[in-house]
């Protein structure tokens, strides 16, 4: 059983090195007549792109993507930098028609998003030529070699139960040197996929046949993550069945989160493209879906007929109906826990690393000052898009509507919620974005911390303060506080796993779904002591 | 200046005394402990080493809240006690006044004078140091090729448990005949027995241990078993039979000791201004049917709470409420309210049922004539305390648990119910026709 886990454990790092090491191959170089067509689809005005781009990129030079993005980049910026030359000129003499005039030369877009699409048409090579194969040799190695390292757990676990064995002996899961590595991957790869993508081009192709099948274009980077993601829960999904197999609200629940994931996250959306109409997330609720209000994503709804306006409504009706009444009768765990995407990878991907999270008091007074100014920025950005949208203006309130989508985007879409939440997973554990940056679970858990029916019910005076489900609550949540206390746990930072309840030797910890009255049961004195001294204790308070 | 209230031992009794009189007073208030800077769960001290968690997981309180709490901890080892001068002597040296003192050093592991009880790598489970001997002579199963533990009761599993974590090869010698069975049923224990063995533990029933062994550097090489006279070779062994309480470096002060610290209802001991909590205290009679000494997490706790009481003005007697408890005996999870007895009473009658996977089962204690409930022991189906406290306080009959007994289950959300299975054996053994209520939130929180 031990050699099936490290002959696993090979394959799966033969095929992430594959997959890795393609990044670095295939030349990248256009003919003329393939750049003519590209200058043409994107209607350039500029006169000197064209002749820049073909210096660039028709070439007989074995170009890396590297080389490639450098020279296309470099390309873009030659154009900008003329227009940008001529229009200090005539703005110092004063010259204003002409000034004006030269703005709409300008290519607006970021140099790697730019350079991305040219390179998408410009690659050729061993891995665009056999996407096929590739696929065997990367996601399929790697898929293969996760699984024989996560099946013999069946055996090698023993017998159902709790088995955290060794949990804080592994490198890899007490934030030793793996996890480092692990960390500094999940960080690269999120860098490049949100500000390099013209870099993993080439992971792209892998994916072609799949992406053309399902939708009928090729892959883009975001099909790559949509898929990638898809692979990552399911194979660690079975991690959590073999490692949660006597407790079947674990494994329900990891049946729910990946249905979302795969059906409604990936698959519809990919359906509705290739029909034509606007990819949509139907689980995605605002703000966590924070630019479902944003101009283009307006337009693209109002230009999609009867769809469009459905999206519209639900969308509006998910997040001020559906979420807070859901949340009334189940809590926030209906979502974060059972339907979302980033609850649905920190709780596959992430589960080795719930530990992490951190449990002191002042991380708690952090959670709750960032989580909430996440909320504000976001319900901000929004009614400043709404009224520039609406009225045309380019600021509200002294601020600039493109501004602040911008910073919003930059700061909390693709640093907090990709970058940090997910790649800091090994060693600051599987719900950083959840806990401290999700607008979405800070509006659920406003609403489950004052008007819910859920809770977890301490089970009388048998908590023995071991602190397994302080130390297992991925949110950081000091559960031990509460049990030890004999006072059910109301917290609107959680997702309700079930973990704690899980690990609990004692049977002390029951998630549920009541009357709210005496929800919240603050005690001094725990059950099974005097009564007398009970009642005099808890009612001074 | 406000009264000094001294308090030895910074486990649950102690801290939970030191917490409420902070509470309840602006008392100067002095921890005094040799084991630990801080307070920490010592049911969780498994966990360390089999690596659930780190020792500091263990701790209940970050560190800041004793100083916020304005809790002075000193670390020392108490070796006299001068009652009439109200002094504490440390071994280290210096001293301590007080105006009150509560004496909560709870227990130390229990040694019967076996040949050999002292070697290296022979230990208990107890104290963290304990757990650091553990890990020096037993890190992995190169180092220990075989552990041998001695006393079949709670720490005795739950050391088998830690070390069949890291494989280290056990042998588990029990003295009676079944695992524990003075305190569980027949059937119970018999599971019991089945889970150590299902896990690959050695399991030697009806075994007592003569002696253990020496290799040249004194250190554990065998034990030799009472009743065979077989030698097992080991590099551990752990001594598990039992608890006693801590009170040694009381002997020769002038309060009252039997095995323990004697104490009235109020937890007062023969000298004015003593009081002791916790697992050293001894009862001059046990309290309804519980044992004058108690070495239970929860009674310390409820000791600590109510002294802190009589402490601040508010005289209050130790009365604690129905019994109750739970244990995890490897993955089968057993909690007990009421009283179920090894052996049933005259006047009482059981009920058991058992799940056919082996690892399930309950037993229901009732009188016979009255049909009036006792207690219960359920092992894999976690029960709410809330329910069976009310039952016990009502004195309902067995009848009335068996028929609502889907508001006394706790297990997780979607689990299996065996209700209706267990009400089914129930009437045909009974030949009542008792039909199994549907979970009611009103009478759950009535």
């Amino acid at each position: 059983m031990n050699i099936v886990k490290q002959l696993g454990l090979v394959l799966f790092l033969i095929g992430l090195g594959i997959f890795t090491a393609t990044l670095f191959t295939g030349n990248f170089s256009l003919t003329e007549a393939e750049l003519n067509d590209f200058v043409a689809s994107k209607g350039y005005k500029s006169e000197i792109i064209k002749a820049e781009l073909k210096k660039a990129t028709v070439t007989d030079e074995d170009l890396n993507i590297f080389e490639f993005s450098s020279r296309v980049r470099n390309a873009y910026a030659a154009s900008n930098n003329h227009y940008d030359a001529l229009i200090a000129k005539y703005d110092a003499e004063k010259n204003w028609d002409k000034k004006g005039e030269q703005f709409q030369y300008k290519i607006y877009g970021k140099p790697h998003t730019l350079s991305y699409e040219i390179a998408k048409k410009a690659g050729s090579g061993f891995v665009r030529d056999n996407p096929g194969l590739l696929w065997w040799l990367t996601f399929g190695l790697a898929i293969l070699g996760a699984l024989l390292f996560i099946l013999p757990n069946l055996k090698l676990l023993g017998r159902p139960g709790i088995k955290h064995n060794g949990i804080y002996h592994e490198s890899s899961t007490n934030r030793g040197w793996i996890a480092w590595l692990v960390l500094v991957y999940l960080v690269s790869f999120y860098l490049l996929l949100y500000f390099m993508a013209d870099y993993v081009v080439n992971w792209t192709y892998i994916l072609d046949p799949i992406s053309e099948f399902l939708n009928g274009g090729q892959a883009s980077q975001w099909f790559v993550y949509g898929f990638l993601y898809c692979v990552i829960m399911i194979v660690m999904a079975v991690r959590m069945y073999i490692k949660y197999r006597h407790n079947k609200y674990q494994i329900i629940r990891t049946t729910s989160v990946l249905f979302f994931q795969i059906v409604f996250a990936f698959l519809i959306p990919e359906i509705m493209t290739s029909l034509n109409m606007p990819g949509y997330d139907f689980k995605n609720a605002f703000p966590l879906d924070y630019d479902f209000f944003f101009e283009w994503n307006l337009d693209s709804l109002r230009e999609s007929g009867a769809v469009g306006l459905f999206i519209l409504v639900w969308g509006v009706v998910l997040t001020i109906v559906i979420v807070p009444v859901m949340v009334y009768f189940f809590g926030k765990r209906w979502y974060c826990s059972w339907v979302c995407g980033c609850g649905g990878l920190a709780e596959t991907l992430g589960d080795p690393y719930r530990q992490h999270s951190n449990k002191s008091l002042n991380a708690w007074k952090l959670e709750r000052w960032l989580i909430h100014s996440v909320l504000v920025f976001s319900l901000v950005m929004t009614l400043v898009t709404l009224y520039c949208y609406f009225s045309g203006a380019e600021a509200f309130l002294g601020i600039k509507s493109q501004w602040i989508k911008d910073t919003y985007s930059f700061l909390i879409g693709a640093w907090f919620a990709g970058v940090i939440g997910t790649g800091f997973y090994p060693i600051f554990g599987n719900r950083v974005w959840c806990r401290f940056g999700c607008p979405l679970a800070a509006y659920l858990g406003l609403v489950q911390r004052f008007k819910s029916r859920f809770r977890i019910t301490t089970n009388g005076g048998q908590c023995i303060s071991c602190g397994n489900c302080s130390t297992y609550c991925e949110q950081g949540i000091d559960v031990r506080a509460y049990a030890q206390k004999g006072e059910n746990i109301v917290r609107a930072s959680c997702v309700g796993c079930g973990v704690c309840s899980a690990v609990c030797p004692r049977g002390v910890l029951k998630l549920e779904n009541g009357p709210e009255n005496g929800r919240i049961n603050s005690k001094d004195i725990l059950l099974g002591n005097d009564v007398d001294l009970m009642d005099l204790v808890n009612q001074n308070k | 200046m406000e009264e000094h209230i001294v308090i030895i031992g910074n486990g649950v009794s102690g801290v939970t005394a030191a917490r409420h009189i902070r509470k309840l007073s602006d008392k100067k208030i002095t921890i005094v402990s040799a084991e630990t800077d801080y307070f920490f769960s010592r049911t969780a001290l498994m966990y360390v080493y089999m690596g659930h968690m780190k020792f500091e997981h263990t701790q209940p309180y970050e560190n800041w809240f004793w100083k916020k709490n304005r809790i002075a901890l000193k670390k020392g080892f108490v070796n006299q006690v001068d009652t009439a001068a109200k002094t504490l002597h440390f071994a280290e040296g210096d001293t301590l006044q007080y105006d009150k003192l509560i004496i909560a050093t709870g227990s130390k592991p229990n040694k019967f004078g076996w040949p050999g009880q002292d070697l290296d790598g022979v230990m208990g489970m107890y104290h963290k140091q304990d757990l650091e001997s553990l890990e020096k002579y037993a890190p992995n199963k190169e180092v220990c090729k075989r552990a041998v533990i001695v006393g079949g009761g709670l720490i005795g599993i739950e050391l088998a448990e830690m070390l069949h974590s890291r494989h280290i090869p056990v042998t588990f010698l029990v003295r009676e005949e079944s695992f524990w069975n003075g305190v569980l049923p027949a059937g119970e224990s018999a599971m019991i027995n089945r889970e150590i063995i299902a896990n690959g533990i050695d399991l030697r029933l009806a075994s007592n241990l003569k002696e253990i062994t020496a290799d040249a550097n004194g250190q554990v090489k065998s034990i030799i078993i009472q009743e065979t006279g077989e030698e097992i070779a080991c590099n551990v062994v752990g001594l598990t039979a039992g608890v006693s309480p801590n009170i040694d470096f009381i002997k020769d002060s002038d309060i009252e000791t039997g095995r323990g610290v004697k104490v009235n209802r109020y937890l007062e001991t023969n000298v004015p201004d003593v009081y002791a909590i916790g697992d050293c205290a001894e009862q001059y009679k046990g309290i309804d049917q519980r044992r004058p000494i108690e070495a239970v997490w929860y009674t310390g706790r409820m000791m600590g709470e109510t002294l802190a009481q009589t402490i601040c003005g508010n005289r209050l007697q130790y009365k604690p409420g129905h019994w109750f408890n739970s244990a995890k005996f490897m993955d089968i999870e057993y909690q007990t309210y009421g009283w179920v007895w090894a052996q049933t009473k005259d006047n009482e009658a059981r009920f058991y049922w058992e799940h056919t996977d082996g690892n399930k089962c309950i037993t229901l204690n009732y009188d016979k004539t009255t049909r009036e409930f006792i207690g219960i022991n359920t092992f894999g189906i976690r029960m709410r305390h809330e329910f069976f406290d009310k039952i016990l306080t009502e004195k309902q009959s067995v009848d009335y648990v068996v028929e609502h007994l889907a508001d006394a289950n706790f297990d997780p959300e979607f689990y299996k119910l065996h209700e209706p299975a267990i009400v089914a054996k129930f009437n045909t053994e009974n030949n009542t026709n008792i039909k199994l209520k549907n979970k009611s939130w009103k009478r759950i929180f009535a």
